[in-house]
């Protein structure tokens, strides 16, 4: 049986193709070309597409899986989520825009703190964070440039408006599932592309190592590049993998190198020490360096700080640069950008209240039920309150702790995500989406050709991380112009 | 290189090897029994004989027999050296060197390890056995073969190509080793029609039952078959060609001088060796003599080459 789509279920909420049972302008081939096909058909193609993965070994790994199976295959809807190029373009410039201020702003924090002076950030919002380094004060790294590559998650709400909802400048993970998601569709729906021309995404890697060399202490063409990874029980070292030997540069442990007496970084290599002008760390601060930071740490360099701030050797992205990858500086970007360019933020963010202003945080604890209640420095969707699906037994819990430490939350109104159509087995039903671009920045600011869409492959369910139950789709940036 | 990926690249193929060695046993094993009188067939032992492993696979089964043997070659995971755990570790190894070998090559491993995984009850019945190894052999033959026309020749490949003829060269003398050692007492001239029957299941052991005849062109006898299988310079499951190969990847290496002195001495010891004319005690020592080079070979290579093992915590050094 083929699909009927007067009978999808969106009222009241925004779809992607969909809007009152007929597809979206720049939907419509799709929606025709799904619509002739059986029920059977494309579960055989989500089939195909299950096993192409499989046998491509794209993977990510989850910690509480029990004994030897530390990766899962990558979960994947077939059907691709379509934005119109010419709404991409605003997007776009937002997003340099804010990433453009967010660098202005880390580097204004590790050298004169004018923003403080200025009174435009709260200095207690600083001094009560904890991905701050007093290591890194002063520091001037390459470029000024310190979040070289960031991963911002964007959502649209029932209205139709985009919202940047939060911004990952420490180390953002999923371009390499955007990459594969792209060759997954090519194999599974090649005929798909007779009607469309998404715009490529395989360019990423290029451009990546393109803003990994622009940092080079070394004049060269081709600076030695590697990727830094914990190693492979971390949840994205297939992506690690995958950058290193899409930019054909080593992947290296911390054991792979030392610092040298001339503070050089070196690898260790069958020729003997090799010098190491870049490296692209997927490594939390934390832990790049026992002798600086954590002194347990097995996964780090001793004086890889050293080296760096003796300019020695570039690091992206920058230790000290998830300073602003904090929720409660997140409700600041708005108040960031305008005062470091001058100019409105093009893409806004979600409401926020910050818990730390009294008037706020009367009204959060008034609320409850009606927001989503975040910690500042906590990813993957752990830790935080979703009012809406809270019982009342967690929100007077989570009352407890917000008032404990307010400066540590923020709270959003409960967002409708947008929904993309969504197969599951023979039928279609919408799901609750996000997109994460990614922005590289050096000498120039680079955004991805769309990102990685991610979703909610639970009825209702916002959560569309993939430790937690979400799946992933193909994000096709088309031109509309004539069709 | 990066030390660690040169350590890793040469493990992945000497797993890989290993997988394909001890389905290349399992495989012949059946075949040889259906042409040995009963009485005087060695059964199954032999085989775990040859690995080594007799103690763990004792503590887990009770008798050395088909079911439990096969069982435990093909797909005992607590097992290290069973196919299905050799191809795990080749798996793993070839997940972190992802970088250096061509997708289409961890792609092979990947599915590989998978069939070996998932068709393994088939595996294990009398009926579906051949099948099953035929496919993982050569599913190793077509993962080496693409490493070999699809990656670049360089350091990565030399270990590649170094750990997977260690691998072997060590297969071949225990299998010798075993095989031989199983053969009838000399002194039994009734069972004179069987002696070349049980030399020529020491060819096909290791596959080189036609190319013996092909290179040789005599009777299957003792002793032109042990100068085969130890000194042939043509074969590739011949120790002797087997470290030939080591020795050529390692020369274009730097610093590989104390390497090559070890290759040097457990080359003289081959090949200034009589084989023909050891007796079996003898051959046995030979054995031995030359397991031990094979250990200091990969001794070496682990010390010139590879990471040198984590320096142990300050506090531990201050107790010593």
């Amino acid at each position: 049986m083929s699909i009927d789509w007067t009978a999808y279920p969106c009222a009241g909420l925004y779809d992607e193709l969909i809007e009152d049972g007929r597809p979206r302008p720049h939907a419509v081939s799709l929606v025709e070309h799904l619509g002739g096909l059986e029920g059977a058909e494309l579960a055989a193609r989500q089939e195909a597409a299950n096993l192409a993965i499989k046998e491509m070994g794209v993977t990510f790994t989850v910690y509480s899986e029990e004994g030897g199976a530390i990766d899962r295959a990558w979960p994947f809807d077939i059907i691709p989520r379509i934005i119109p190029k010419a709404e991409w373009d605003q997007v776009q410039a937002g997003l340099k825009q804010r990433v453009e201020a967010l660098n202005l702003f880390i580097d204004d924090l590790y050298h004169d703190q004018r923003i403080i002076t200025d009174r435009v950030f709260p200095a207690e919002v600083l001094a009560k964070s904890v991905n701050f380094r007093p290591q890194c004060v002063g520091v001037s790294p390459p470029l000024a440039t310190w979040a070289h590559i960031c991963g911002s998650d964007l959502v649209r709400d029932a209205d139709g408006t985009i919202y940047v909802l939060e911004d990952n400048l420490r180390v953002p993970s999923g371009v390499s599932y955007m990459l594969e998601n792209r060759l997954v569709t090519k194999r599974v729906f090649p005929e798909l592309f007779e009607d469309y021309a998404p715009l490529p995404v395989d360019d990423y890697p290029s451009q990546l190592f393109d803003t990994l060399a622009a940092l080079s202490p070394r004049p060269a063409d081709f600076p030695e590049v590697a990727v830094l990874t914990p190693g492979i029980y971390n949840s994205a070292y297939f992506e690690h993998a995958y950058l290193a030997q899409q930019m054909g540069c080593e992947l290296v442990e911390g054991r792979d190198l030392f610092v040298g007496d001339d503070d050089c970084v070196y690898k260790r290599t069958v020729d003997g020490p090799a010098r190491l002008d870049v490296i692209y760390r997927r490594v939390d601060d934390l832990f790049i360096d026992p002798e600086a930071f954590r002194p347990d740490s097995v996964l780090g360099v001793p004086g890889l700080m050293r080296a760096w701030k003796a300019g020695k050797v570039a690091i992206a992205n920058a230790p000290g640069s998830g300073v602003a990858d904090d929720k409660v500086v997140y409700a600041f970007v708005p108040e960031i950008i305008r005062y470091y360019l001058d100019q409105d933020p093009i893409i806004p963010n979600v409401p926020t209240y910050r818990c730390m202003e009294p008037d706020a945080l009367a009204y959060v604890l008034g609320r409850m039920e009606d927001l989503v209640v975040k910690p500042a420095n906590e990813s993957g969707g752990y830790g935080m309150l979703v009012g809406p699906a809270s019982t009342k037994a967690e929100r007077e819990t989570f009352a407890a702790l917000v008032q404990k430490d307010p400066r540590n939350y923020i709270a959003q109104p409960a967002l409708r995500l947008s929904t993309v159509p969504t197969l599951f087995g023979e039928r279609i039903e919408p799901r609750h989406v996000d997109l994460r671009p990614f922005i590289l920045s050096a000498d120039r600011v680079q955004v991805t050709m769309g990102g990685l869409t991610r979703v909610a492959l639970r009825k209702g369910s916002l959560v569309v991380n993939s430790s937690q139950g979400g799946g992933s789709k193909d994000t096709w940036i088309v031109e509309t112009e004539g069709r | 290189m990066l030390s660690r990926v040169a350590e890793t690249t040469y493990w992945f193929a000497r797993y890989l090897e290993r997988a394909e060695d001890t389905a290349r046993i399992v495989a012949v094993n059946a075949n040889l029994l259906l042409d040995l009188p009963k009485g005087v067939a060695p059964g199954w032992r032999p085989l775990v004989d040859i690995t080594g492993a007799n103690a763990l696979f004792e503590e887990h089964y009770k008798e050395y027999g088909e079911r439990q043997v096969v069982r435990f070659l093909l797909g005992d995971e607590r097992f290290a050296g069973s196919v299905l755990a050799a191809l795990g570790g080749a798996r793993e190894n070839c997940r972190t060197i992802r970088d250096v070998v061509p997708r289409e090559a961890w792609e092979q491993i990947n599915e590989l390890y998978l069939f070996a995984r998932d068709e393994l009850p088939s595996g294990l019945t009398k009926k579906g056995r051949h099948a099953y190894l035929k496919h993982l052999i050569l599913g190793v033959q077509t993962i080496m073969g693409l490493l070999g026309g699809t990656m670049l020749h360089d350091q990565g490949y030399r270990f590649l190509r170094i750990g997977r003829h260690l691998e072997r060269a060590d297969m071949v003398t225990r299998t010798v080793d075993v095989r031989s050692a199983n053969l009838l007492p000399a002194e039994a001239p009734e069972l004179g029609p069987f002696n070349t029957i049980q030399w020529v299941s020491v060819l096909k052991s290791l596959t080189a039952y036609q190319m013996y005849r092909r290179s040789e062109q005599v009777r299957v006898q003792r002793g032109p078959v042990l100068r085969f299988l130890f000194q042939s310079n043509a074969f590739p499951r011949a120790v002797h060609f087997c470290i030939e190969s080591v020795r050529a990847g390692l020369e274009p290496l730097p610093r590989s001088e104390a390497a090559l002195r070890v290759v040097g001495r457990l080359k003289r010891s081959l090949l200034g060796t009589k084989v023909e004319r050891l007796s079996q005690s003898e051959l046995h020592a030979f054995v031995d003599e030359l397991q031990l080079g094979i250990g200091d070979l990969h001794a070496e290579i682990a010390r010139t080459w590879f990471l040198p093992p984590p320096e142990p915590p300050a506090q531990a050094q201050q107790q010593g």
